[in-house]
């Protein structure tokens, strides 16, 4: 499938003046989805024109970038430390109830923006092409569970890639959740509920525990030996990061360890359940749409563009609430661009409106309560056999 | 490195300690030090500019302060190059130059000639200022003195190439050396020549100026060939060149022994199709003739199998870093140039000859 996505390109690129005549490969089928009620159709020759609008919009923005992403991403860095920093200072103090409060909320605000609008959108190769080692994907590492080799492979090439496509796609329930009807019901999932929230709360060990693929070491296909490399990693990073939070900042700080263990708790839970919210919301809310394998056999570039936008959707907010999410609330701009730097999702994401109403494709966005709201409806709803 | 106190090796061993190194991970001190002080970092090889001078009109002489972790790096010996990164447009863009301070200098100076289009000269031309703080490392290059001294050098070079035999030059004037020196250099134009009041002020060693686009008065005119080579030294011992690679060239074909240095800068021509370039994965030792498609195409049709992932340009799982040559985006069709870059090779087409880290 994914060779039959550039194929095309190149040949166009290197002879441009050769008529290009698709050898074999099976021809792009128009897709047919109904979303809120409404039909919505993408013909072959409709996703051509659709895919060349937005690589437009992609080619525009690569052309323009410069020094102001480059002091965007630093100054947002420089926030994120100065807040660690300042953050556990406080909870040095943290006997103090005033500091207490002060010093988690910074150490969670600092992790919230480690994680996503640094890490994710670093790790993305978002910041690949300043050549500065610090910001490089292949050598960052975030203050989370998951190791980040492991977090580039599950993520950026198998959930941006398959997107929302059922049985190949991981992050449709993360192996653990009934996510869409399309996964059969088995009495395990009348738990839906209970993993969700278990997940929301140990959110960044389910992330770490993401490439051990447990469902199929479960169901036979591969067995633990498999994936030795895959859980020495998880270990190493995992044995650090708690040494760092749990024993190492909470012994220097003597007798007030207490207060720093609890802080260090604290702001990991905050991490936790805010960038779960927030990732929670980017496919699984109402509207959002799943597909098939046959769907998606010989899917052109144009089409892979349609599934990015009808599988996910945005969250509506101010300027420091897109920032805290990584700009995961442009979820829409991030999955047709995945590679191009965050903050610049909302100056396209009108653009990406407008080119996405003429052609008739809905553009998912929300407040996040109502968002997540329609997401916790769902867990509930498909943990019921009927669904 | 020259304090010996005891009071910063401790602090560096604390730095270099497991504790912190845990304490500040995943990161590392290095980014969390380098916030307060760019310079302040372990493990990046950095300097801070502490002096810019612009003798010539096509030229900027940078003075540099090297952290204590280039300083910890291998020493430099006159006539060696470095390689300095800067951040241009957001990008990090990393040239080498050769120093022209004395050996055992603390503090690194270099003399970076304006290059027509060239990105980082017109860019440390405009806006170098003290306080700057740039990329330093790689220090390395076969152009040395040799232990022994030879009695009777000749140094002759043409534009920028001035800076190593100049770092040669210095260095055996301070080291009080007592043999005999001339020094042929060659500039476009008297007001284009770098160094020229400094060598004035050097009685004990035979200045020679030629000027190649002017009718300035010069002490040689034309090119090098037998009667400059007559008029600086007449057999010299050892002779070390430096300058484009005519002049070099030139040089050899009247002095096969000397030791020289050229640079020249790429030339590449776009080709619409399959270059026929030679295209190396050197950490697999292996060569193909381009054919046109993706790096990661012809690193697989080649047997090597490289990580990879999405193959459409978005997920930078096949990242590598190509050390030379010249390759095209098969998205956005932009070519680039640039050695030491990292490519997604699943999107990325050689144009003539490529060297990848694979």
């Amino acid at each position: 499938m994914t060779s039959s996505l550039i194929a095309p390109r190149v040949r166009t690129i290197l002879e441009p003046t050769t008529v290009i005549v698709e050898p074999q490969a099976p021809a792009q089928v128009a897709i047919t989805k109904i979303v809120g009620g409404k039909t919505v159709t993408m013909t072959p020759e409709q996703a051509e024109n659709f895919g060349r609008e937005l690589d437009a919009i992609r080619e525009r923005v690569i052309a323009d970038l410069g020094d102001r992403d480059a002091t965007y991403i630093r100054r947002v860095i420089k926030a994120q430390r100065a807040l660690e920093v300042g953050g556990r200072a406080l909870l040095f103090a943290g006997i103090l109830p005033p500091a207490w409060l002060a010093g988690t909320a910074m150490l969670a605000a600092s992790k919230i923006l480690d994680n996503m609008e640094i890490g994710h959108n670093v790790m993305h190769g978002q910041y690949d092409w300043m050549g500065d080692p610090a910001l490089t994907s292949r050598n960052f590492e975030w203050d989370s569970a998951c190791p980040s080799d492991q977090w580039r492979h599950s993520h950026n090439y198998m959930h941006h890639t398959y997107t929302n496509i059922v049985d190949m796609d991981r992050d449709i329930g993360y192996g653990i959740l009934r996510m869409s009807e399309d996964q059969r019901w088995h009495p395990y999932y009348l738990g839906n509920p209970v993993y969700a929230f278990l997940l929301m709360v140990f959110f960044q060990y389910g992330v770490a525990l993401h490439e051990l693929e447990t469902e199929r070491i479960r169901s036979g296909e591969i067995s633990i030996a498999d994936k030795r490399d895959t859980i020495r990693g998880i270990w190493r990073k995992v044995k650090r990061q708690t040494l760092k939070d749990y024993v190492a900042f909470p012994l220097l700080a003597g007798p007030f360890a207490p207060w720093v263990f609890t802080g260090n708790l604290t702001a990991n839970l905050i991490r936790n359940v805010w960038s779960y919210a927030i990732i929670f919301c980017g496919h699984f809310p109402d509207g959002t749409q799943e597909f098939s394998k046959e769907e998606t056999a010989n899917e052109s570039r144009g089409m892979w563009y349609f599934r990015q936008v009808l599988g996910s959707a945005n969250l509506t907010g101010g300027k420091l609430f897109h920032v805290m999410s990584g700009n995961l609330s442009f979820q829409i701009e991030h999955h047709l661009f995945p590679d191009l730097p965050a903050f610049r999702h909302e100056e396209i994401s009108k653009e990406v409106q407008e080119i996405c109403e003429r052609y008739g494709v809905p553009y998912n966005k929300g407040p996040l309560p109502k968002q997540f709201g329609t997401v916790v409806r769902k867990i509930c709803r498909l943990a019921l056999p009927w669904t | 490195m020259f304090t010996q106190t005891s009071k910063p090796r401790l602090r560096d061993r604390v730095l270099r300690s497991p504790l912190v190194d845990l304490l500040t991970g995943p990161h590392g001190v290095d980014r969390y030090t380098e916030l307060v002080e760019q310079t302040w970092t372990l493990g990046d090889s950095r300097a801070k500019i502490v002096a810019v001078r612009r003798q010539t009109t096509r030229s900027v002489t940078l003075t540099l302060e090297p952290n204590a972790a280039f300083r910890a790096g291998s020493a430099f010996r006159a006539g060696q190059h470095v390689n300095l990164s800067v951040e241009v447009a957001g990008r990090r863009l990393t040239r080498c130059y050769s120093p022209a301070n004395a050996e055992n200098d603390a503090l690194v100076e270099l003399t970076i000639g304006l290059h027509d289009g060239g990105a980082v000269s017109q860019h440390l031309y405009r806006n170098a200022r003290p306080g700057m703080v740039v990329g330093l490392d790689g220090v390395g290059g076969e152009f040395v003195l040799p232990a022994n001294r030879p009695r009777r050098i000749l140094f002759v070079s043409g534009g920028s190439g001035i800076t190593p035999v100049l770092s040669m030059l210095r260095t055996l004037v301070a080291e009080g050396y007592t043999g005999e020196i001339a020094f042929v250099h060659y500039a476009r134009t008297a007001t284009e020549a770098c160094y020229r009041d400094e060598l004035a002020t050097l009685p004990s060693v035979r200045v020679l100026h030629g000027y190649t686009r002017s009718d300035d008065a010069a002490d040689l005119v034309g090119r090098f060939g037998p009667e400059h080579l007559a008029a600086a030294m007449p057999n010299p011992e050892a002779v070390f060149a430096c300058g484009p690679t005519e002049l070099v060239d030139a040089v050899r074909a009247q002095c096969p022994d000397a030791l020289s240095e050229s640079f020249v800068p790429p030339v590449f021509t776009v080709p619409t199709e399959a270059s026929g370039g030679r295209v190396a994965f050197a950490d697999s030792g292996v060569d193909v003739v381009d054919d046109g498609r993706s790096l990661l195409e012809q690193a697989e049709a080649a047997g090597l199998s490289p990580e990879s992932g999405c193959r459409m340009g978005i997920c930078h799982t096949c990242t590598r870093r190509k050390t030379s040559g010249a390759v095209k985006n098969l998205i956005t069709g932009a070519v680039s140039t640039t050695d030491g870059e990292d490519v997604q090779i699943c999107v990325t087409a050689p144009v003539g000859d490529v060297e990848l880290a694979l």
